[in-house]
């Protein structure tokens, strides 16, 4: 019998070295296994970098399952609601994926790599749930977190970077697309996406190059502002931009215990996603039950009067806040936006767009407590939405 | 243009020819399609040697529903009702039953046995009034009829008394072992009991939820045993005579390879020859895992519902033995009229526990357990006269042998269960002509039944009633829209009943569906 070393404790990204040398805060916390920074220096430096130049987030953590086989598009096709058929080799698609009650267990996003062969990424592990839908279908699910590391690169200046690492062609990536391209003696894969709702990429390569990449990006990005960020930062600019986070704006179905405490695509506001016109999905039957018979919650983006985040909150449907109609789950002063922002879950029929609710905001002051009812309107564009996210190629900056 | 029907039925099997002669009746165009020649499924007579038939895997019937005769005006005829039992005993003092009464045991087991009888059969009636219903839902939007019948169970339960519900409840997740063993001292009488417990599945005596399975044998027709008149093949005959006289149209020879979908949901079936048929309403009369993973595919299906039919435990262990005899072999101890009865050779219940143990490790009993009729005694068409057939049920003999089922490892089980026979029957081996073994795995590719197993499923609580054959898809619908499950996989099993069927063709009739 041979003992197969496993590493104890946390996992150390094999950026590790680089982002302990930078690192002043020492605030590390568990993602899924591996150490994830808080944030290196200042948070709220580190925030600014994407708005205003280019953070470096470490991706590496991000749980990286290798869809192959000859049902690989009838496995992503029947696991995601949204119509996979359509994303060609080249492209990723962001998706959610549900259980037979039409129940978000998480969402990601899904590299079409080469033709048959994809990718999937998510905060979340899914192995268990993967292995379960593979019944019955010939594929072969891999899980390659540990052996492809990534580094998301993240703000206004972050194709400048790309381009100044050498980089060619970078300038002509779409949105939502990959590609491979040469770097030093090897190849790298870079895709145009990321979590902060800016210009950005991603980057993706194996672990041995992972140093190489980190030097020649922060030696590139110098005079265009680069730093490293850590989740904090990353939460913020995630808020700005509406993106949902799992355990945070809904929770995976499958580690709910109470009924009705999981969400739905629809109840998410991801009615985008779901496409009842392609082949069978899982969570079909139940959420065209839904769409007859409409949705219990809603999920709304609040852009709140003042200047104090309403963490936490209850929203009310009338400034006398008698009863509740939801309550916030992510929030934060934008100072890119100038507006007070948050995500949060409305019973339905509120949470059209341009209601008027009231979110009850509780605050500190030198140890006392203090509330008060803040306007709040629902809007539907994400708070932070530059034209530069969207231009092909995105401009020097 | 393919043909439309308004529903398609795959599979002649009594279940599926019963709930089509009932669609029919209700003015419905039904086509029936079998991959057989014969109809009838696994209830069907078949010649395996020159001038001698049988009965292929069903062989006794128990459990066919008067409600199932009522509804179609069925006239099946038998040639032995009632039939006994006799426990063999290899010394010739054998133990006899008939109904509630026992011979050939001690004055303290036929009274023990009078009082087992009295509450099985008590427990077995409550059970019985199941049957032939829908098993309610259990979910958040279980209907008001769903809650009644809830209710009623519960009722029923607690109207056996005080004494008598704590006795159903201790005893309905038990195994049988425990309970004949604090009953009995007759080896032979326990021997016997246990094997009726334990026939036709993945348990031996001392597994759990074997009660339950003697209760589900005693429910269908409180334990009445007849063989009918030319073999199972006359109870299918029957059921598809009405079949088609109601209006539905049979084709045998007619392999169905897949189950159309469209627009997620069902649209009508595919053959081998790649002929096609139209219809919004299929109705599987195979079991569910042939159902959903060969003929529908897990992509048309949710996942975790997938899962559950995935695992589905369905390994056959019930070998079909038929030999060829030029005459009846000497039973010490039987008289000539008693081979018109049922024999079982099952000496003690630890005998039964140890044939099942090869089983759970890939391996055929060294000493394996049987159920025996003569057929031919009472019925000359099944051999040429003066000559016989026995039908045996062998037991434990594993769907997936570790050494894998080829010639040698049949032919050799086939030499070991004639010699074990031959303990019983001295001169047997000597008037055997031709022989055939169907072992489970023969029965998957001859009447194809995943894992061979006669329940489409085993029978135990958690494959039981609400949950039969999984949770949330005991309603003999299926999670797709225009399928429906009729066959001994959906509530309440197997056996020869037709009550899946009947309950599978109320079940379409009820949700209003129509074209």
């Amino acid at each position: 019998m041979t003992i197969q070393e496993v590493p104890q404790g946390r996992l150390r990204s094999p950026f590790y070295p680089r982002q302990a040398d930078l690192d002043r805060l020492f605030q590390w916390h568990d993602w899924k296994g591996y150490a994830s920074a808080e944030g290196f220096y200042d948070t709220t430096l580190e925030y600014f970098s994407v708005r205003n130049s280019a953070g470096v987030f470490d991706l590496t953590p991000m749980t990286k399952y290798r869809i192959t086989g000859p049902d690989s598009l009838v496995y992503i096709n029947r696991l995601v609601t949204r119509d996979m058929s359509k994303i060609k080799p080249g492209r990723v698609a962001y998706a959610v994926w549900c259980d037979d009650e039409g129940q978000v267990i998480d969402d990601g996003t899904i590299f079409h790599l080469k033709q048959g062969e994809y990718r999937l990424c998510s905060q979340e592990r899914h192995m268990a749930w993967l292995q379960m839908s593979a019944i019955g279908m010939d594929v072969t699910i891999v899980d390659e977190t540990e052996e492809v590391c990534g580094l998301a690169l993240q703000g206004p200046t972050s194709c400048s970077i790309l381009k100044a690492m050498g980089i060619e062609g970078i300038e002509n990536l779409r949105p939502f697309g990959m590609a491979t391209y040469a770097f030093q003696d090897t190849e790298i894969m870079i895709s145009r996406t990321g979590f902060t709702g800016d210009l950005g990429y991603e980057v993706w390569l194996s672990n041995d190059k992972a140093l190489d990449l980190w030097d020649a990006m922060f030696d590139a990005g110098k005079i265009y502002g680069i730093m490293a960020m850590g989740t904090e930062a990353l939460e913020h600019a995630r808020i700005e931009a509406g993106f949902i986070a799992a355990y945070v704006d809904f929770l995976p179905a499958n580690v709910t215990v109470r009924t009705g405490r999981s969400r739905s695509p629809f109840e998410l506001g991801l009615d985008w996603l779901v496409d009842f016109k392609k082949p069978n999905f899982n969570g079909r039957r139940a959420l065209a039950r839904e769409k007859r018979n409409g949705s219990t919650w809603q999920l709304v983006k609040l852009d709140i009067e003042g200047n104090k985040p309403a963490h936490h909150s209850y929203i009310y449907s009338t400034s006398k806040g008698k009863k509740d109609v939801g309550f916030i789950t992510s929030a934060a002063w934008s100072p890119v936006c100038k507006q007070n922002v948050a995500l949060g879950t409305v019973r339905s029929p509120h949470g059209k767009v341009g209601e008027k609710l009231y979110v009850e905001i509780y605050y500190q002051r030198e140890m006392h407590w203090s509330k008060m009812m803040a306007e709040a309107t629902v809007v539907d564009k994400p708070f932070w939405d530059p034209p530069r996210k969207r231009a092909t190629p995105p401009g020097p900056f | 243009m393919s043909d439309r029907y308004d529903a398609i039925v795959v599979g002649a099997g009594h279940n599926g020819l019963v709930c089509a002669s009932l669609l029919a009746k209700a003015g419905k165009k039904v086509l029936v399609l079998e991959a057989n020649s014969q109809v009838g499924g696994a209830a069907v007579t078949r010649s395996f040697a020159d001038g001698y038939s049988v009965s292929s895997v069903a062989h006794l019937l128990y459990q066919l529903q008067p409600q199932v005769i009522k509804d179609l005006g069925l006239n099946i005829e038998t040639v032995s009702n009632n039939m006994g039992t006799i426990a063999l005993s290899a010394d010739g003092n054998h133990v006899r039953f008939n109904g509630d009464e026992v011979s050939g045991v001690g004055d303290e087991d036929v009274a023990q046995f009078r009082d087992f009888r009295k509450r099985m059969t008590r427990f077995a009636k409550l059970l019985k009034t199941f049957l032939n219903k829908t098993p309610p839902r259990l979910a958040n939007d279980a209907s008001k009829s769903d809650l009644f019948t809830l209710a009623q169970l519960g009722l029923d339960i607690r109207r056996l008394g005080k004494v008598e519900m704590q006795e159903f409840l201790r005893l309905i997740g038990m195994n049988m072992r425990d309970e004949v063993a604090e009953r009995f001292d007759s080896a032979l009488l326990r021997g016997a009991i246990s094997l009726d417990a334990v026939m036709g599945t993945h348990l031996g005596p001392r597994s759990p939820n074997t009660i339950l399975t003697y209760l589900y044998r005693l429910a269908g027709g409180d334990g009445a045993i007849s063989q009918p008149s030319g073999g199972m093949s006359s109870v299918a005959e029957a059921l598809a005579h009405s079949a088609r006289e109601n209006g539905a149209t049979i084709r045998t020879n007619m392999k169905v390879k897949r189950i159309v979908i469209e627009n997620g949901r069902a649209a009508g079936v595919e053959t081998e020859d790649g002929e096609r048929f139209s219809s919004w309403l299929v109705v599987s009369n195979a079991d569910p895992k042939s159902t959903i993973m060969n003929l529908v595919q897990a992509r048309h299906v949710e996942t975790e519902f997938t899962h559950r039919i995935h695992h589905l435990r369905m390994r056959g262990n019930a070998a079909k033995l038929h030999l060829a005899l030029d005459g009846l072999p000497t039973i010490p101890g039987v008289e000539k009229r008693e081979y018109a009865d049922r024999f079982v050779i099952a000496p003690d219940d630890q005998y039964v526990e140890r044939a099942f143990n090869n089983a759970k490790y890939g391996e055929t009993s060294v000493k394996p357990v049987f159920e025996i009729c003569f057929p031919s005694f009472r019925d000359a068409s099944l051999a040429p006269t003066g000559k016989h057939v026995m039908s045996a049920i062998v037991q434990y003999v594993p769907f997936e042998l570790r050494e894998g089922w080829s010639d040698k490892t049949h032919s050799a089980f086939e030499k070991l269960a004639i010699e074990t026979l031959a303990e019983y029957m001295p001169d047997l081996a000597d008037r055997v002509t031709a022989s055939e073994l169907l072992t489970p795995a023969d029965i998957e590719e001859q009447f194809h039944i995943h894992g061979g197993h006669w329940h489409h499923g085993e029978l135990t609580m958690d494959q039981f009633l609400f949950t039969r054959p999984v949770g949330g898809a005991a309603q003999y619908a299926m999670p797709l829209d225009g399928l429906y499950l009729c066959g001994a996989g959906a509530h309440p099993g197997g056996g020869v009943s037709g009550a899946a069927g009947r309950n599978a063709a109320r079940a379409i009739l009820k949700s209003g569906y129509s074209l």
